[in-house]
Order: C-alpha cells, then structure tokens, then sequence
C-alpha cells in the first residue's frame, strides 16, 4: 500500500522465487513463513509463502495447484450430461449452484429453454445450495479468528439444507441434477412444506450467528478495518460475489445479467457494504443468506405447475458455436465459456471460478499485514479450495 | 501460622512419602476432572454434540483412553531441535505447577508447606512456566513454534502484573501474605460491621477477582487468549513439534494449572476451605476443608472454560494494549482504593 503496484508486484515477484527455491532458507531480512500446503487454516491445500518482519507480513504470495484435478481438460472426454459430474466437485460446499451455468450454457447454443416449473425448481435449488455453503462460511469465520462453537452451529443447522436438497436430488453433496432442458425428477410430495420450515430454522440460525459472532466485541475488534479492499482495487482485481459486495460496488449477476433463471420474478434487495474489510465480508453474507431464506419463500410460494423437461433428442449434440453464461454462485461468479464443434463432447471448456480470482487479490491485501490477521482475512474472502484448482 | 492454631502437624504432613503421593494426587485429580467434565463434557454440550460417549458410562474413561494413546505413541525429536532443551521444556513447565500446588491450603492443618509469603511465593513460581514455554519455542527448530513461544513469552510477562497487581488488594484487607492468613481473614472478616458470612473477598475485592480472572486466564493461555497456541494460525504454536509422553506433559501442565490457578483464586477471593457456620479452628475441616477447596475450585474452573469456549481470539497487540492500557491502570486504581478504605474503615 505504500509503493506502487509495478514495484510490489516486482517485489513479490523475488520473494517468491526465493521460497520457491528453498522455503526454509533464512535471509537476512526476516523470516520466510510457508502457511501450506498442509496447514489448518488454508482449509485444503492452499499454500501462502509470507515474508514476515517480527509478526508484519512484508510479502505474500498465495501458490497454487496443489489440488488440480484437469476438469476442463477432462470435460473434452466426457458427454454433455456426463459432464455435470465432474463440475459437481468444483465448489463441493453447493454443488448445484456449479452445474446451472454449464447446463445454461449448453442450452443456450442448443436453443432450449427449459420449462418454467423447471427454472423455478432450478432457482429454488440453487439458492438452498448459497444457503449450505455460506451458512458453513458464517461458522468457518468464526473458527478461523479463535471461536470453536459457532462452526458446530453451523454443521447442525446447515444439515437442514442438505437434507432438503437431498430429499429431491439423492445427493447431499454431489445432486448431479441439472439436465439440459430441465431437471431430472420433479420435487418429492410434501417437499414444499418441510422446506418453509427449513428455512425458519435457517433464519433463526442467522439471528443466532449475528448474536454470537458479528456482535463479539472480540470479533469486530478483529475483523473492523482489517484487509480493507476499496471498490476500485476490488474491481481492479476481478473480486465478484460477496467479496466485490463489502467493497460497495453494487453488482449482482442475478440481478444485472441474469440468464434463465427466475429472478426478475421475485422480489429480493442486493445487499453492499461500504467499509471493504473482513467485517463487512463477513455482514454482506449474512444479509444474504437472510435474503436468499426471503427468495426461497416467494420461490416456494409462486412455483407454477407444468412439466419439468422440454424436448431434447435422447442423444445430445451440441451445435457448433460458442456461449459464455456467468451466474452469481454463493462463491462470486462462475462462468462456463463453452467451445462446440457440434460433436458429443464439448471442444474446449473454459471454467471463470470465483474462488480462483478472489485469490489473487491477496499478494496485494496481505501486505502489512500481522501473521493472525493472514487467516481471518483469507477467511473472509471465503475460497473453497476445489473452486480455486478445477 | 501454626503456633497461632496451636495444632500439631497431621499425621500425613510429618512423612516426604506421603506427601509427595498426596501432592501428585492434588496436581492430577483436578487436572484429570476439569478434563473430562469440561474439555470433554461441558464443551460438547455447549457445541450441540455428545462428546466422548464409548469408553465407560458416558466416556468416562476416555481420559486413560487417551492417556494410553499418549504414552504408547513415538517420542519424535526434530532433526534439528535442541535435544536436552527440547526434551526438559515439559518437565520446567510442569514444575512451575507443582510448585503453585504446594502453598495452597485445604484446611487448618491440611498444607503442605505453610510459608508465611505463601502468596508472593506462589506468584514468583507461576512465572517459571514462561521458561518452559520459551524453550520449548525455541529448541523445537519449528517457525511456528517459535512464533508461538515468544508470543507465549510477550504475553505472560505482560499479565504476570495484573495479575500480581490484583492479589495486592487481597493483601491489603488480609493483611497478610500468607495463605492461611488470608482463609481466616475473610471467615473471621466482617463487611461494615456484618460478620455473617464472614468477608469473603469476591464482595469485597470484585474488581480485583474479575481482574485476576481475565489475568489468569491470559497465564492460561486459554482462548481468547490462546495465541501461543493458536491452532488455526500457528498450528498449535510452541507444541507443535511435541508428540507422545512429552505432548502428554505439557497436556496435563495446562489443565493443572488451569485447576491450581482455579484453587488460588478460590483461596483468595471465596474463602478457601472455610463455608460460613463452622468455627475456623474446628477440626472438622481438616476433612471437608479439601472437598469445600474442590468445589469452590471447580465452580472457578468452569468459568474459565466457559469464556474459552465462547469467545473468538484477540491478536497480540490487542492483547497488550488491554493489559497494559487498560487493566493495570484498573488494577492501581483498585489498589488505591483499598488501601484508602482500608485506613477509613
């Protein structure tokens, strides 16, 4: 923050390739800490090399790939239906919220759209998944600043969720769900019902959230002007999701770009943040998880009735052409570019995954900053490690 | 002390071979309950789970469960670590415990040594353990661990003086720095005239026990003070490299501790082995004087584990600033204004 970017990015720039070389070589400025690839806060196997003055970080390179799976590359083997599967496992905490904008994508240069009961139960599902990823986050956040009860709060009330998603789709984690041109199977008997209930124990859980973490005296004093992200900056770095939010940029791709599902057909309020640090991370994801518990009563309310799959030929071809759909996962926005030459599988697949930019604000964020707030802020930016290495 | 009870020693306090049995039983019992009915069963409760429930009714028996794991595990050195520092660390730490349990009195004639700076005594040997911990930071040749004890180190030595600066206060009105002296202070004390409960110093001295709590609580190196060990920063700091029968001492060193600080308080501020309606000379607490100490200990345990279960971790400067900034100033002023109802009184 103190030099320009083009020196701190050249800086960085050395010092990783230092600890590249040899982590555990001292030099004679300081201490070089390698947080990771095993290490407990990184929860998976990110690895953070810092440069540390005393407890100052003076550098901070996030390195990744330790957990690289080759999905875009597989996607070029696998069908179109097959490949669902696979991007399941990317952000694994709401593994539907993955597969919309893949299966929208290959709607969109196949020239299907899916009927409307379709799209509501699509919508309806996706934001169960924001709701079981972040409500995890809410405890997460918690844990990582010293907290341990909230994260068990969190797992207890966050099963509600998957047990609903699991009541229609068959999977908690992986639903594997999304058709292209509609869904799979139709909502379960007396789903709608149990799913209200739900979602008033999931409004309880956030009364109780803010109670016991937002208003800890403790936890604000860690998290209130920490890692400070202004809009520009935010935006300059491509954050999306919650995280460009709490910077006080208002942008929303379920709001200002939505692509097929129902969202203009609800009534629901983008929440921001002015401030841009963890607090507000931390206070925009509430909010929103409040929200989507509003959405997903007027979604269950309003649901139309009608098939659930339009016609689409048995074996799946798709016409040689190209579609970008981005949608606003619980994450930040996640993209498929998707390349067809008209054959069964896909050319080329390019996966835009949230997490995966989010990080790369760190270098620049983590500067100057003491070695317990590297982990609430990393926190608060909230990356999933499967969504940062596909 | 004694010559004003004019008792002669218990059987049990005139033979080394029995005390130091006794002595290992007073470290260990505590250490082993507040383990299991805190870090096992409280917790689990507060967090909405069971916890252990398999070995023996209700997982009692987890403990030695956990204690056999412990010993039959690998006793693993850092290639690079400092040996005979590596391996003493737990041994100074664990001393300082013991060191704290000897002054405490469980009855008139219950104690083990009865010095008459009993207090001074026990506030000078809680500082070793900082040795300890600072060896075991260092000689374990781990960054983390490093970072960890001279995190440890910064912040015992910043709550050693509130901590210290507390028990003045108790001194003051007791008037004595003996442990005895201060039981029978406070249950032949009076608060403004009244003696029917006698004057335990939790009313008297409130600011001084919320004080020594936050303060003991930060010597604990319990959350929200746990940044030496700071398990999702630092791995578990200066314990990081430590496994087996070592990891096992350094284990039962703070949940001892965490039980002897509990007696001290409880000796200080809520009468110690006395309960109000018995004559203090009456030898009758020579049996229950322990059991009353166990509760009143048990009662002030909880509530460390309590705050440690609730609250998110501070950072160190943080830490500082609140002990240097805003509970020393407290401390004095709480010290002056003792001292000043002590000669107005």
């Amino acid at each position: 923050m103190v030099t320009t970017e083009s020196e701190q990015m050249a800086y960085i720039a050395a010092q990783a390739a230092d600890a590249r070389v040899n982590v555990e070589v001292e030099t004679d400025e300081g201490m070089t800490l390698n947080l990771g690839p095993q290490h407990p806060a990184t929860h998976g196997t990110l690895r953070i090399v810092a440069k540390l003055d005393g407890e100052m970080v003076e550098a901070a390179e996030p390195i990744m790939g330790y957990m690289h799976r080759g999905y875009e590359k597989l996607t070029e083997v696998r069908t179109y239906p097959q490949v669902t599967t696979l991007i399941n496992r990317i952000d694994w905490l709401g593994s539907f919220a993955n597969e919309v904008p893949f299966i929208l994508a290959a709607e969109q240069l196949m020239e299907v759209e899916a009927p409307p009961r379709a799209q509501w139960i699509r919508t309806l599902l996706f934001e169960l998944s924001r709701i079981a990823n972040i409500s995890l986050f809410l405890g997460d956040m918690a844990v990582q600043v010293g907290a341990t009860t909230p994260v068990f709060y969190a797992f207890r009330d966050r099963e509600f969720v998957l047990n609903q998603i699991e009541r229609v789709t068959g999977g908690r984690f992986h639903p594997n769900f999304d058709r292209i041109g509609g869904l799979k199977d139709d909502l379960p008997k007396g789903w709608i019902e149990e799913t209200g209930s739900v979602v008033n124990k999931m409004r309880d859980f956030c009364d109780e959230m803010e109670e016991l973490v937002l208003g800890n005296e403790i936890f604000q004093a860690r998290t209130r002007e920490i890692g400070v992200i202004p809009p520009d900056v935010a935006l300059a770095y491509g954050l999306s999701g919650a995280n460009l939010r709490a910077s006080g940029v208002d942008w929303d791709i379920r709001r200002d770009a939505n692509v097929g599902l129902v969202y203009d057909q609800i009534d629901w309020k983008v929440w921001t943040h002015p401030d841009g640090d963890s607090f507000s991370r931390f206070w925009v994801r509430l909010q929103e998880t409040r929200e989507a518990c509003n959405m997903i009563e007027q979604l269950l309310d309003g649901i139309p009735s009608g098939p659930i799959m339009a016609k689409v030929p048995r074996i799946i071809k798709v016409p040689a052409g190209e579609a970008y759909v981005a949608t606003e996962n619980p994450l930040g926005e996640m993209g498929y570019y998707i390349v067809s030459q008209g054959e069964l599988t896909p050319f080329r697949v390019k996966i835009r995954s949230a997490s995966f930019s989010n990080m790369s604000i760190t270098p620049w964020l983590l500067k100057g900053v003491f070695v317990p707030d590297i982990i609430s802020i990393l926190a608060s930016l909230y990356f999933i490690l499967g969504d940062i290495d596909r | 002390m004694t010559s004003i009870l004019a008792l002669d020693p218990a059987w049990w306090q005139q033979t080394f071979l029995i005390k130091v049995p006794i002595g290992l039983l007073a470290v260990l019992l505590p250490a082993g309950t507040i383990v299991y009915l805190y870090l096992f069963k409280a917790i689990s409760f507060m967090q909405s789970r069971l916890g252990p429930m398999e070995a023996g009714p209700y997982g009692s028996m987890q403990l030695l469960a956990e204690v056999g794991k412990w010993l039959q595990k690998e006793d693993i050195f850092p290639t690079k670590a400092d040996k005979f520092v590596f391996a003493a660390a737990p041994f100074v730490v664990l001393m300082s415990t013991f060191l704290l349990v000897v002054i405490i009195p469980a009855g008139p004639d219950a104690t083990f040594v009865d010095l008459d700076a009993g207090i001074y005594f026990a506030m000078a040997v809680s500082s070793v353990s900082v040795i300890g911990i600072l060896m075991a930071g260092w000689s374990s040749a781990n960054k983390y661990s490093l970072l960890g004890g001279i995190r440890a180190a910064g912040q015992l030595i910043a709550y050693e003086l509130p901590l210290i600066l507390a028990v003045v206060g108790v001194v003051i009105q007791a008037g004595t720095m003996n442990m005895q002296g201060i039981v029978l202070a406070q249950a032949e004390g009076e608060i403004l005239g009244w003696g029917g409960i006698g004057n335990p110093f939790i009313l008297t001295q409130f600011i001084g026990f919320v004080i020594f709590m936050i303060a003991v609580q930060a010597e604990l190196t319990q959350a929200p003070f746990d940044m030496p060990v700071a398990e999702s920063e630092l791995v578990t700091g200066y314990l990081t490299e430590y496994s087996g029968i070592r990891f096992l001492l350094f284990f039962i060193g703070e949940f001892a501790s965490a039980g002897v600080f509990s007696a001290i308080a409880a000796v200080l501020f809520f009468g110690g082995w006395y309960i109000p309606g018995i004559d203090p000379a009456n030898d009758i607490f020579n049996i229950i004087g322990p059991l009353i100490l166990a509760g009143k200990m048990m009662v002030i345990a909880f509530l460390i584990f309590w705050f440690r279960f609730t609250f998110p971790r501070f950072r160190e400067d943080q830490l500082q600033r609140l002990a240097w900034k805003f509970l020393i100033p407290l401390s004095l002023a709480n010290i002056a204004l003792t001292g000043v109802l002590k000669v107005v009184l």
